[in-house]
């Protein structure tokens, strides 16, 4: 009969804290909208503007009209013109440009004759987006009036793209950030809650009073699914009215899954507390959990091309699971049914932190 | 009713151990309901660590405690409403005010609200915190964190109060306000157990028992130790302190030397018949100027003679 009262208690108290922790009430806002215009806008796969130098020894009617067109794709920011491929290669080791465009003197000959390449592309290669760039522009067609066009190929596949024909890669990050948002506000926020009561000696004296653990968890956790559910609505909203990312998928589905893992980074944060001693500690355990987090989930690099031993340590994850689920209700339309399976891996993740906290807990009252 | 009830604390072979270490060390206490008992000790003497297992924080390693007519830590969660506890630190919340923390504390202890806050104003008045009704804690003086922390202590009424060193922030006027409130709560019917290091405080407890290194060396009143403490005491007044010291060092029937300002205090056991002639005689000795006389025993020479080594006393004997 007591139990109500108390529990309430301790949210109150909870929340009047967190009212009062400006930095923390900051963050609740600050994070998901600070990454998420990041991760929009910053953070771009479709690459555009790259830095690039030409050199056109040919000078010829037809070598102009190619660069004008190499210009129209915007793949490319002619920043240099200059005289000769070795001026191409003093400007990439500067790190001035990314490409560097050589058209030979024999360029028009070369165009017809289908057993050599027309012109060439100096890539720096350092980063692999810039070169899957150079191999797309490989394949760009050029069109060569006096002379008879070879008949186009069909080419081996035609590509079909799914669930996101525009190819924006905004509608890609967007599920998975929701992910990556939770997980480290949820964690931070519970694993801070907790320990900042023991570092202070709050603890101590609430173990006195007749509060129970059970409470006292409880109560602490509870304003933090709040906030989660809040957050969510946020991430939601940003990506609906600023960036246009869909929901095709039920919203009801999308909360259900949401819930799920909220409970299973508060849990995991619950346990964290238990670990560690101070705040510190538990900011940098938190990073530690992020990490593998952002990196293999699926949240970045496709989950399939991983090792096969990393990909265990993925399936081990919330994260890599909420993602799967984000991204099949949000971009596929999936029934929450046919993913049962990642819902019960956050359910069973949530239950083994809970339990694992919980029993630790009780054992640091001694 | 029994002797038994009447004690609000009996304890038995109490211990504790942090791996090699023994905290407390086969402790045995009987405290009378109603009165001051003190916990005197010097630093890691196991104070802090017996309240923990008197209030069931801690669980004892070897024997136990009946605390208010229940065992400990069995029936630990029946007993906390009916204690109060103040931490060695400030153990409120910094970023809620008075009253929020009174409010926080009162419904922990699911206070009905018309009484919850008939309650608070009370409190809020009987421990000077009127002017500091809406102020955050953490910016308070240690004075008046402290009046905070024992009127959340003393919000449910309890019947036992457990005090760590409860005035080890505090300047010394407010450690004088703070004991009166104390004596007021005794005189009402509350039980207080109070640790401290301090010999002016010990001495205000009707009865206190001396810790050390986990064991109970001394209890009783402090008359009553001050009478018994098996050493007599000669308050030694010398032109070169530094010399009459080295010379008293050399005589291995003192048992310990204090210097108090000018003065010395030299404590030798009872069973020496003239200790006087023999401190006497060595300063002649030496050629040492000096003036000694017996004087009667303090609660630091009770708490000195009980915290000697044993080797020591038996050397001096």
């Amino acid at each position: 009969m007591t139990t109500a009262p108390r529990l309430l208690a301790v949210m109150r108290k909870e929340l009047l804290q967190l009212k009062r922790d400006r930095l923390t009430f900051a963050m609740i806002v600050g994070i998901p909208v600070m990454q998420m215009l990041l991760f929009g806008y910053a953070i771009n796969t479709d690459v555009r503007n790259l830095a690039s130098a030409v050199a056109d020894q040919s000078n010829s009617h037809l070598s102009r009209q190619f660069i004008a067109d190499l210009g129209q794709t915007q793949v490319l920011d002619l920043r240099y013109v200059v005289d000769t491929p070795r001026e191409i290669e003093a400007l990439l080791e500067a790190g001035q440009i990314s490409i560097g465009i050589h058209i030979p003197p024999d360029f028009d000959r070369r165009v017809i004759d289908d057993r050599r390449t027309a012109a060439h592309l100096l890539v720096d290669a350092v980063d692999p987006t810039v070169l899957g760039v150079a191999n797309q522009l490989r394949n760009m067609p050029l069109k060569f009036d006096s002379t008879v066009l070879p008949a186009e190929r069909a080419g081996t596949f035609e590509v079909r793209p799914y669930f996101n024909p525009e190819r924006r890669s905004v509608v890609f990050v967007i599920p998975g950030l929701m992910g990556i948002i939770l997980t480290l506000t949820m964690m931070l926020f519970t694993a801070v809650a907790v320990v900042r009561e023991r570092e202070h000696g709050n603890l101590e004296l609430l173990i006195n009073t007749p509060v129970s653990t059970t409470q006292l968890m409880i109560g602490k956790v509870v304003p933090y699914i709040m906030i989660g559910i809040v957050q969510l609505a946020l991430i939601i909203a940003v990506g609906r009215f600023l960036f246009d990312v869909p929901i095709r998928g039920s919203i009801l589905d999308l909360y259900l899954a949401a819930s799920a893992f909220i409970a299973a980074n508060l849990a995991l944060g619950l346990f964290v507390s238990t670990l560690v001693k101070t705040q510190f500690q538990a900011i940098q355990i938190t990073i530690f959990f992020l990490l593998p987090s952002i990196l293999l989930s699926g949240f970045i690099f496709p989950f399939d091309g991983m090792p096969r031993v990393v990909q265990y340590i993925g399936e081990v994850l919330p994260t890599t699971h909420f993602i799967r689920l984000t991204r099949g209700i949000m971009l596929r339309e999936a029934p929450l049914g046919d993913m049962f399976q990642d819902l019960l891996a956050l359910g069973v993740f949530a239950l083994v932190a809970m339990s694992a906290a919980m029993l630790r807990f009780s054992k640091r009252l001694d | 009713m029994s002797n038994e009830a009447e004690l609000a604390i009996k304890a038995r072979d109490l211990t504790k151990r942090f791996g090699s270490l023994t905290a407390v060390d086969h402790l045995d206490l009987d405290v009378p309901r109603s009165i001051i008992y003190g916990f005197l000790g010097p630093n890691g003497s196991g104070k802090t660590t017996a309240i923990r297992m008197l209030c069931g924080l801690l669980t004892p390693s070897e024997g136990g405690a009946t605390v208010l007519g229940l065992d400990v830590p069995k029936h630990a969660q029946s007993l906390k409403p009916q204690i109060g506890y103040m931490t060695q630190k400030f153990s409120l919340y910094g970023d809620l005010t008075v009253q929020e923390n009174l409010a926080f504390i009162a419904d922990i202890y699911s206070y009905a609200r018309s009484e919850r806050n008939k309650r608070i104003d009370e409190l809020i008045e009987n421990y000077d915190l009127v002017q500091q009704r809406k102020q955050f804690a953490g910016t308070m003086s240690g004075g008046q964190k402290q009046r905070l922390a024992l009127a959340c202590a003393v919000l449910n009424k309890p019947k036992l109060l457990l005090l760590d060193e409860p005035t080890s922030a505090v300047d010394p006027k407010s450690r004088r306000d703070f004991w009166s409130k104390l004596f007021a709560l005794a005189d009402g019917g509350t039980t207080i157990l109070a640790s401290t290091h301090y010999m002016d405080e010990a001495e205000r407890c009707h009865r206190l028992a001396i810790l050390d290194r986990g064991r109970k060396v001394a209890d009783g009143s402090p008359a009553s130790l001050q009478a018994a403490t098996g050493m007599s005491v000669i308050e030694v007044l010398a032109k070169d302190t530094q010399a009459a010291q080295i010379e008293l060092v050399k005589l291995p029937e003192v048992a310990s030397i204090t210097q108090l300002g000018m003065r010395l205090r030299v404590l030798v056991p009872e069973k020496i018949s003239d200790p006087l002639a023999l401190v006497n005689r060595v300063f002649a000795d030496a050629n040492v100027e000096a003036s000694s006389e017996i004087v009667s025993a303090s609660l630091e020479d009770v708490f000195v003679a009980a915290t000697l080594d044993s080797s020591d006393v038996e050397k001096a004997a």
